[in-house]
């Protein structure tokens, strides 16, 4: 039986670094849940300690009810799949793959038919006598992938696992382990730093950066709404422009820009000050009254045209236009006006980097 | 068991014992001996309490530091010709096709692994007083040869016994030179011959100095060749180690102990000489695109084979040498080449010396036996669970390069000889037991093992091991099934080597043994010594002809890629 996840301000300290500080998760039975974040984020620091391979310094990580912080690795139940595969290079397919349900002592009658099983249901069943130097990254990706699954283990960790694979191919792994898990029903937990990977396979997504969770929630609402910049700079691409805010009516703040061009948008709450805004390229488009430039280059990309617009004040823009939606690109050097939908931007202060639209 | 908080004890319980036991091995084995040896050279019979007395002695009686300098001189000057032998060796085994090129190299590695003393007595059987070409030249010629006993003929065993160490270490590095820095030295002007002296030596200059670093250590703790090419008075200090010790009664040894903490300095002195200078220069070259292979054809090749195939044969010489002896009649102490062959030294080790040639298997084969296990074990520790402990056993792996033999040997005596009495007043003592010897040979080989361990685990991914715990498989099995598992095939070739090198052993073992643990080199320099050399060569035979065998089969088995030094 799956279990839920929950992790109480759990602490990592290596030194006086703190690699994780103070996380709390709750990851409910059977989810897809993602830990994204840049190299060094402590999010495969905190897999690892999930897994048991690191010492949780402060705080719990349950599994259900039963905390295990001082439960050993091998006791904890939980299939694992690393970033470079760690098939035993010893032995072949069928014997990594039933490593585990020997070690728990399932019976041997038994042992056959689920290794044959899982391997099948990663389509190498084909390969089962192979030994592991005689296997594509690709397949022994496979084979660490049945090994870990096989045991039906309450937890299923993975640790960047797409990493090492050409692009292609990890396109093809994704969806494979994403129906793996939809089908078992495994509570897993998922590891990346590739936001578009994440977005494409999790239920839920943790942004994590400098050992703090960042934003919790669906790949969608990651994406339309980032909680600060910095989830809505690293996950996809945003434009961030100073401004000033008038919101003493929360229900029609006005934002204004440097160059003087102002618009309406609602708040959360009342605030006036300095703020940021934040738009992503595809947000923004060219119309007749707007926010006044000029086209410093345009790059042609098939499905769209990505152009790089520079504003009176200097700041440059990134703006994407679907080829479909014109009759052709626009020339370097000519003015323009750029707007957007207030409703769709984001807007933060500038001081906390709090979020302010709704 | 499914509670508390911030424990960390996932795999202390193994491995602390792992630790404890490894500590303890080498307290009582190491430590604590040659602690007992430095006590030992600060009291003496002749003065009370604690004394300078036997270092006083030593440096001024010209007896004893007259041996200090012969030592220094026989470690040095074969140092300097090992360097001017090896490295040209090795650039040419490098960079051109010499002809049956795998075959010199076996030759030579095997020309390191039997023991020195060997090679000195072979070459006392064709350059002795009484020997084959001596005779020859004289009764020919009229020619009179320098004697090859003293310093002359010692210098030049050792050199042709370790120049291999220089060669091995520097072919290695020549080999992984990337091409481009060569080239580009020759397109920045400058010519092959100057390109050799600016670029490529200096490069490999770290490489040279821990190949010289060998030579100089087993030069300097060697006791079989000076002791059977000494020739009247000639002392070094292991030999005079073992006369001191021979002639002090009861076993306190005080004067040989002190000697001994003097060999000691000079080796850690040079040690640290070594490291510091090497230190200050060390480049590692990861080669993409290794040298160039220069393809010579007809009489050039000839000309580039010859010198290798030139120092190969002569360094191979003497096992070449003792294995036809051992088939000549002897006529007391000579070999009478005119009578044809016999076997009859081989049926008379059947009948008188069985004993030393299982006790050399037993010894050495029991002694692997615990290396391949605490090597495994301590290796793991040192990569993986290196905690506090990490830098002292580091340091007690260099014991090894700093503890002569002979020394380790007198250490033991002078710690084990006496551990008490029973209720019936025997004296309850190790030396003197095979145990001692085994001990010996695990605790001066283990080293090797434990390199060869570590740089397996070093490149090993920890996520396998991690693999096997996170399905459910405790840490100490894992280590059993998986880690233990994958070590063992490269430990096992660097076991089968230090086996080889445990057959061989002698300096350690003449100090040591008894009439009942005498082992194979031990009878064999006594055999020299006492002028029975029908058996001495008979036996030197068997352990030159297992030591071929055994590297021979670990170098097809490893496919060439054993690492001898």
């Amino acid at each position: 039986m799956s279990h839920a996840v929950i992790i109480k301000n759990a602490v990592k300290k290596y030194g006086d670094f703190t690699a994780v500080n103070g996380i709390s998760l709750n990851i409910e039975q059977g989810e897809f849940f993602t830990l994204l974040g840049p190299s060094g984020c402590g999010k495969t620091t905190l897999l690892r300690m999930i897994a048991g391979f690191n010492t949780v310094d402060g705080g719990e990580i349950c599994f259900d009810e039963q905390v295990i912080n001082s439960l050993p690795a091998h006791k904890r139940d939980i299939g694992m799949v690393f970033q470079n595969y760690a098939i035993f290079p010893h032995l072949n397919v069928a014997d990594n793959v039933a490593y585990g349900l020997k070690a728990r002592k399932v019976p041997k009658t038994e042992i056959g038919p689920r290794v044959d099983e899982a391997l099948k249901m990663v389509q190498i069943d084909q390969l089962k006598a192979r030994q592991p130097n005689e296997l594509s990254g690709g397949q022994q990706q496979r084979v660490a992938l049945a090994r870990a699954f096989v045991i039906e283990p309450g937890v299923l960790l993975m640790d960047e696992p797409l990493s090492n694979l050409d692009a292609k191919l990890r396109v093809q792994m994704r969806t494979t382990i994403k129906k793996l898990q939809r089908r078992l029903g495994i509570t897993t937990v998922y590891v990346t730093h590739d936001q578009e990977e994440a977005l494409a396979i999790s239920d839920r997504i943790a942004v994590m950066n400098q050992g703090n969770i960042m934003q919790i929630g669906k790949p969608e609402e990651i994406y339309r709404k980032p909680a600060n910049p910095f989830v809505a700079n690293f996950i996809g691409v945003s434009n961030f422009i100073d401004c000033a805010v008038d919101g003493r009516d929360p229900s029609a703040a006005t934002v204004k820009l440097h160059d003087g061009y102002s618009f309406q948008m609602p708040l959360r709450a009342p605030y006036s000050g300095d703020v940021i805004l934040s738009a992503r390229p595809e947000q923004l488009f060219f119309t007749e009254q707007g926010i006044p430039g000029k086209v410093n280059m345009s790059v042609f990309l098939g499905d769209f045209i990505q152009y790089e617009v520079e504003l009176s004040t200097g700041q440059i823009l990134e703006l994407n236009e679907y080829t479909k939606d014109v009759d052709s690109a626009k020339n370097d050097g000519e003015e323009v006006h750029i707007s957007f939908d207030p409703r769709r931007v984001s807007l933060y202060r500038k001081d906390t980097e709090e979020v302010l639209s709704c | 068991m499914l509670s508390g908080k911030n424990s960390q004890p996932f795999y202390k319980d193994f491995w602390f014992w792992v630790k404890l036991l490894i500590f303890a091995v080498f307290l009582l084995f190491l430590v604590y001996p040659f602690y007992t040896l430095i006590v030992n050279s600060f009291f003496s019979d002749k003065a009370d309490g604690f004394t300078l007395y036997n270092f006083e002695r030593f440096f001024t009686k010209k007896y004893y530091y007259q041996a200090l300098g012969n030592s220094l001189k026989v470690s040095l000057v074969p140092t300097v010709t090992s360097i001017l032998i090896g490295v040209p060796m090795a650039y040419l085994m490098t960079r051109f096709n010499i002809a049956a090129k795998t075959f010199w190299h076996v030759i030579i590695i095997l020309s390191l692994m039997c023991p020195p003393f060997l090679g000195a007595y072979s070459w006392i059987i064709l350059f002795g007083n009484a020997g084959v070409v001596t005779q020859w030249l004289t009764d020919l010629l009229g020619f009179q040869m320098p004697s090859i006993y003293g310093m002359g003929g010692i210098c030049a065993v050792f050199t042709l016994k370790l120049f291999p160490y220089v060669y091995l270490y520097v072919s290695g590095a020549m080999g992984s030179i990337d091409r481009s820095v060569e080239e580009c030295a020759e397109n920045l002007g400058s010519g092959k011959l100057r390109r050799l002296f600016t670029v490529t030596i200096p490069v490999v200059m770290p490489s040279i100095a821990a190949g010289a670093l060998m030579v100089f250590m087993t030069a300097l703790a060697d006791f079989g060749t000076p002791g059977i090419l000494a020739g009247g008075d000639f002392r070094t200090l292991p030999t005079l180690i073992y006369n001191e010790y021979l002639s002090e009664t009861g076993g306190n040894a005080n004067l040989a102990s002190a000697i001994s903490m003097i060999i000691v300095v000079i080796s850690l002195l040079i040690l640290f000489l070594q490291k510091w200078w090497v230190g200050r220069k060390n480049y590692t070259m990861s080669a993409l695109r290794p040298p160039e292979i220069i393809e010579y054809h007809g009489m050039k090749r000839f000309w580039v084979t010859l010198p290798v195939a030139l120092v190969s044969l002569i360094s191979f010489l003497p096992q070449v040498i003792v294995i036809f002896c051992s088939f000549v009649k002897t006529n007391y102490s000579n070999f009478v080449f005119s009578e044809g062959f016999t076997l009859e030294h081989y049926l008379e080790l059947g009948r008188s010396l069985a004993t030393n040639i299982r006790n050399s298997f037993v010894f050495s084969t029991t002694a692997i036996v615990f290396i391949l296990i605490l090597g495994i074990l301590m290796s793991y520790v040192i990569v993986r669970r290196r905690g506090r402990t990490g830098g002292a056993l580091d340091m007690l792996m260099m014991a090894p390069y700093v503890i002569p033999g002979s020394v380790l040997g007198l250490c033991y005596i002078v710690a084990f000889n006496n551990l008490g009495r029973t209720a019936d007043g025997t004296v309850i003592k190790l030396t003197g037991t095979a145990s001692i010897i085994i001990i010996a040979m695990i605790i001066r080989k283990l080293p090797y093992t434990v390199r060869s361990g570590s740089a397996f685990l070093m490149q090993m991914d920890p996520s396998v091991e991690e693999a096997s715990i996170n399905l459910g498989v405790s840490p100490m099995k894992t280590f059993i099934k998986v880690t233990a598992r994958l070590m063992l095939p490269g430990v096992l070739s660097g076991a089968i080597i230090s086996w080889v090198t445990c057959i061989n052993e002698l300096s350690t073992s003449i100090m040591l043994y008894t009439g009942k643990t005498a082992t194979m080199t031990v009878a064999s320099y006594t055999n020299i010594v006492r002028n029975s050399v029908g058996t001495a060569a008979a036996l030197a035979s068997i352990l030159t002809v297992t030591s071929g065998v055994l590297l021979i089969v670990v170098f097809k088995a490893s496919k060439g890629k054993v690492s001898i030094v």
